[in-house]
């Protein structure tokens, strides 16, 4: 595939705001997640909250979108100059040729959750405040994304759980491989809510502890919110020498199981390889990958699987969800961030909270940061459904 | 400025389900005119596609994507597990969503693992790939009343780009109260389309779309019309009138706020 340039990006996890909080977080090893203590949620659980989200106010004009999903957003996009670079994109090819992609699982859920607190005794009306379609509809955090950028591109929001914001990638790859648009903004945002804090809690999946990724004593995943945004551009005709590329995308089904992953890894393996394919490099070129490393026991030892059936056990490989929390629908943008700053500052990102890696697993897990000449980098992202998606990004040669 | 790709590909297979609309040949008879709009309740089948355990797990909105989704692939000479797929619907299971959000707002929270795994956007993408035995990629998609129009933007952008053959399918059903009183979707209402890169002996329509500054063409029959302005995925319906009726030329359909599809349409003989 035609690779895309990463032209500016920026996220907001519970690591920090900015990517200059963020990069220092990943440098320093240090941890997002804290007990939960959300709203009103009375479940055992650590947690990763995005700090200041709740004081973040909505442009004028788009104070309809209010509600903690379009907060979140909007406290990712005021930073590290992300809004000026749109604009200058949208300048240079004009609104209608850049398109909004966003991921997200539950969009402004924890909004209908209060509302539903609030109906009317005697009628069991819902309160006349509550927007459905700019808060709890998954589409409106495109909608205000939009609306804040003055774009007027082609847009979408994808929903595929926690593969959500890295299948935006491929799919605005291929509008601008089309030639619908020529830029993109991409990304995901996810925000806490009592239905993914008590539903993975009915599942059996939500730690006590800080999660784990990798560990022997791993049992379940730390939930986290996050909202990352990326402009993918048209790269100039001549390649840019330092910027960061989108080299490859890979998608497949498991077709096996609603909320368990194939337990050979089998989509897993598929979309890894796609992505391979669509970046013509081999496995030996990918320098590290940051993994979907949930915690969970079944999906690590299946990503185990996949991973080691096309890459052996040498590529060095971490989850950084022990640092940010599984942030769900915004987990593949907000890694996709991750990624492009461990190439652009040459440092691979250890694995935090895990203490002993399982013996049964036999990838090569990194719990210490390391400093290396990165190239290319595989992200990988698996969903609910099994919706699965692989990234590649890197440098061309 | 690159020249754009057309965004060309033959529909080699339709399924739809809604009020008054059994099926696809029923449907085509009344959009056609060969027969007269009966509103009826959208009936649901059971998905006996998948295994029983799973069947019992599943709402309206998997029963939905499932049936046309079927009816798309049995006429259709494409094996449907070789399919990519794009699903779109603007909200997900509309009752399911009201019993979590019932549930958080009572003093017990305890929700049931079925109830929240059907809770996700792409449960009827999960199902499908499990009763059709589809490995290639799922997107699903959400835009609101733009929907249908998203779901074929990328399904085109996907065929165009991929050249292998995907199904999409738009659906929508409707809420319970209190959110339907916020959100009013009358009936459930699916359709899918299988597309294919090139023609195929057993093509029945090219399809070539661009965006469009023109309005949105509207049903002449005030039953119609009111279903396509009401429910997000029978914005299609302007789109199934000219297939039904083999007609060639544009037809426009509603997307976004600042952009609607037009769509040529050309019968394959």
């Amino acid at each position: 595939m035609t690779p895309l340039r990463l032209t500016s990006f920026t996220a907001a996890s519970s690591m920090g705001c900015g990517l200059e909080e963020t990069l220092d977080a990943l440098q320093q090893q240090r941890s997002g997640l804290a007990p939960c203590n959300f709203e009103t949620v009375d479940i055992e659980t650590h947690i990763g909250e995005v700090p200041g989200v709740d004081a973040t106010v909505l442009p004028e004009g788009l104070r309809s979108f209010n509600c903690r999903n379009n907060r979140l957003a909007q406290l990712a996009l005021m930073q590290d100059d992300f809004m000026a670079a749109v604009a200058s994109s949208a300048a240079h090819w004009g609104p209608r040729r850049v398109g909004v992609f966003l991921g997200t699982s539950t969009s402004g859920m924890l909004e209908t959750e209060l509302a539903y607190r609030a109906r009317d005794p005697a009628t069991g009306a819902l309160p006349t405040e509550y927007d459905y379609a700019a808060t709890h509809n998954s589409f409106s955090v495109a909608d205000f994304v939009l609306q804040a950028l003055h774009l007027e591109g082609p847009a979408a929001v994808m929903c595929t759980a926690c593969s959500s914001s890295a299948k935006v990638f491929a799919s605005a790859q291929r509008m601008i491989s089309a030639g619908m648009i020529d830029a993109a903004v991409v990304g995901g945002v996810d925000s806490l809510c009592l239905t993914t804090l008590y539903g993975f809690h009915s599942l059996q999946l939500t730690s006590r502890l800080p999660c784990r990724p990798f560990d022997v004593a791993r049992d379940g995943i730390s939930i986290g919110e996050a909202a990352a945004f990326i402009l993918l551009e048209r790269p100039a005709p001549r390649p840019d020498g330092g910027a960061i590329m989108l080299l490859g995308t890979g998608e497949s089904s498991d077709a096996y199981h609603m909320s368990s992953p194939h337990p050979e890894g089998r989509g897993a393996r598929a979309s890894i390889q796609q992505a391979l394919t669509a970046a013509q490099l081999a496995p030996a070129d990918i320098d590290y990958i940051n993994l979907h490393g949930t915690a969970t026991v079944s999906n690590d030892s299946a990503e185990d699987l996949a991973v080691t059936s096309v890459f052996g056990t040498r590529t060095a490989c971490s989850s950084t969800k022990g640092a940010t929390g599984h942030a769900l629908g915004a987990a593949g943008a907000l890694e996709a961030v991750i990624c492009a700053l461990a190439i652009e500052h040459g440092f691979m990102p250890g694995g935090l909270s895990t203490t002993a890696v399982d013996p049964k697993l036999n990838l090569h897990y990194l719990r210490e940061n390391q400093r290396a000449n990165i190239r290319h980098v595989l992200s990988n992202s698996f969903g609910f459904g099994g919706a699965n998606c692989s990234l590649i990004f890197g440098r061309p040669a | 400025m690159p020249a754009m790709t057309p965004l060309t590909a033959y529909i080699e297979g339709i399924g739809v389900l809604g009020p008054g609309f059994a099926d696809w040949p029923s449907a085509a008879a009344i959009l056609a005119g060969e027969a007269p709009y009966v509103a009826a309740a959208t009936v649901l089948p059971l998905p006996l596609s998948l295994p029983p355990a799973e069947r019992r797990r599943t709402g309206g909105v998997v029963k939905l994507a499932l049936a046309v989704g079927f009816e798309a692939t049995t006429r259709c000479g494409i094996e449907r597990s070789t399919l990519a797929t794009v699903f779109s619907s603007s909200g997900g299971d509309g009752l399911n969503c009201h019993e979590i959000c019932r549930v958080l707002a009572s003093s017990d929270r305890q929700l049931s693992p079925t109830r929240f795994h059907n809770s996700v956007h792409n449960v009827a993408a999960g199902y499908w790939s499990i009763a059709a035995g589809a490995t290639a990629a799922a997107n699903v998609l959400c835009a609101y009343d733009a929907s249908f129009g998203a779901g074929l933007v990328e399904a085109l952008t996907q065929v165009a780009v991929e050249r292998t053959p995907l199904m999409v399918l738009a659906y929508d059903t409707q809420y319970p109260e209190p959110l339907n009183a916020k959100r009013p979707i009358p009936d459930a209402f699916g359709v899918a389309l299988v597309l294919a890169p090139d023609a195929r002996g057993t093509s029945l329509a090219k399809l070539t779309a661009m965006l469009s500054d023109s309005g949105a063409e509207r049903m002449s029959e005030p039953q119609l019309e009111a279903m396509r302005a009401s429910i997000p995925a029978a914005r299609s319906l302007p789109l199934l009138r000219k297939l039904a009726r083999r007609e060639s030329g544009r037809v426009t359909l509603d997307y976004l706020r600042h952009a609607r599809l037009a769509l040529e349409v050309e019968p394959c003989s």
